[in-house]
């Protein structure tokens, strides 16, 4: 008898489970943010992350690997997206191009 | 305020022909959704069972840089079709439905990895002719309108090319080789030569629903289209390592100036698809036992997991 945890497994004992789905984000240099790059099933983080890299990095494509549990990621969504980002569609002066600067004025 | 479906389907279009990708939380009809699974798990599939038939001269490779490069090759496919197998999940279908289809025979794979690898030169063959007709298809889908199997392709793409060139690197040994060298290459050439052409797909008379597809971006080019390319720039590539392609009727069209084949036997293609080709039972019952012996170890990663959830000693 196996011990699950409801923990994003599948608690139904006659069915073979499937692990938890795992989102995966590499680095593939020093200097530059991780990117999302696909995603994997595994038991655990640890895992995840060995996997992640047989399955995503096997010609050097990082030198550092994240996964983050896919029921963790809350996603804004595509209908709501007018909406949703519509607070900076009228604030140009957020943008340098909105001012005026004097003819002759330097380093502004 | 819900969008009727003519509206959203308008935007959905204009979406794609303008060449924006279609994310997975986008609407997009039913159909398209299903094609798309059909699509990326029959791919999928193809790269998992794809394994078997070049898995079967990993312990007798001739020597250990081709075994090296073999094992790294088969190692690639696995990553190919888990790369789809993720593609495909962002649609709403899980792995392990995905897997009970291809266990099943519910779902579909190449008709190609049904054809048993008799010879060393085979590997060669498959290398040079499957995974170049392969790349002909793939490269078409990189541009297709659904992000992730876009992306996922892309990937695929890159790394295919080391599986082409290590192929035909393999065909040039023997061909270049002693006379029984010359002829093992030959003979894997004859086998492997139509099973290629046909793997690209029924031709375009003979295939459904093409047009809608196209305007989706879902398929980018028809098969037949693929196919030419495929046999110009395949049949040049034989003619330098002095190897003749098993079609009498094969000759430059004068007038378009790309290569006509003789007439394919489509029954055979068909018959290969329903199940009857020489390998479907044997590479079906591979995977199926494969899944069932590994169901303890699935099993036993849980249950640590689970324990060391308990125990709180996960390293985060």
């Amino acid at each position: 008898m196996i011990l699950i945890f409801n923990k994003g497994m599948n608690t139904n004992m006659e069915k073979d489970t499937q692990w938890p789905l795992w989102e995966i984000f590499i680095q593939a240099n020093p200097g530059i943010p991780h990117k999302h790059v696909g995603s994997l099933h595994a038991a655990d983080a640890e895992m995840a992350l060995q996997n992640a890299r047989d399955v995503y990095t096997r010609r050097n494509e990082g030198i550092s690997i994240w996964v983050v549990e896919a029921r963790f990621i809350k996603a804004s969504s595509p209908e709501d997206a007018g909406s949703f980002f519509e607070p900076a569609n009228d604030k140009v002066y957020r943008h340098p191009t909105f001012y005026k600067v004097p003819d002759g004025v330097k380093y502004l | 305020m819900q969008k009727d479906e003519k509206v959203l389907l308008e935007e959905f279009q204009s979406k794609i022909d303008k060449g924006v990708k279609i994310e997975p939380k986008d609407w997009m009809p039913l159909k398209y959704r299903n094609q798309l699974i059909r699509m990326m798990s029959q791919h999928a599939h193809s790269e998992i069972v794809g394994m078997l038939p070049e898995g079967n001269w990993i312990t007798r490779a001739p020597s250990l840089r081709r075994k090296a490069i073999l094992l790294a090759k088969v190692q690639d496919e696995a990553g190919h079709g888990m790369y789809l197998y993720s593609a495909a999940e962002t649609l709403g279908i899980d792995r392990t439905t995905l897997l009970e289809q291809l266990h099943s025979g519910k779902a579909k794979y190449s008709s190609i990895f049904n054809y048993p690898t008799l010879t060393w030169a085979d590997i060669g063959a498959i290398g040079w002719l499957v995974d170049g007709a392969a790349i002909m298809n793939q490269t078409a889908l990189a541009k297709g309108s659904y992000g992730p199997y876009s992306r996922a392709m892309v990937r695929i793409c890159k790394e295919e090319s080391f599986h082409n060139r290590q192929g035909y690197e393999i065909m040039c040994s023997l061909a270049f080789g002693s006379q029984e060298q010359k002829q093992m290459a030959q003979d894997a050439l004859n086998r492997w030569w139509w099973p290629a052409i046909m793997m690209l797909g029924p031709s375009d008379d003979n295939s459904p629903n093409t047009e809608e597809l196209m305007r989706w971006r879902v398929k980018m080019e028809s098969n037949d289209a693929i196919r030419e390319r495929f046999i110009d720039r395949t049949v040049p590539q034989a003619d330098y390592i002095g190897l003749s392609i098993p079609d009498p009727e094969l000759k430059i069209d004068e007038a378009t100036g790309h290569y006509k084949h003789g007439p394919i036997n489509w029954e055979e293609f068909f018959n290969v698809i329903k199940g009857n080709g020489p390998c479907n039972k044997s590479r079906l019952k591979t995977r199926v036992d494969a899944d069932r012996n590994g169901k303890w170890v699935r099993e036993a990663a849980e249950a640590y997991a689970a324990k060391r959830v308990i125990r709180d000693d996960t390293d985060f």
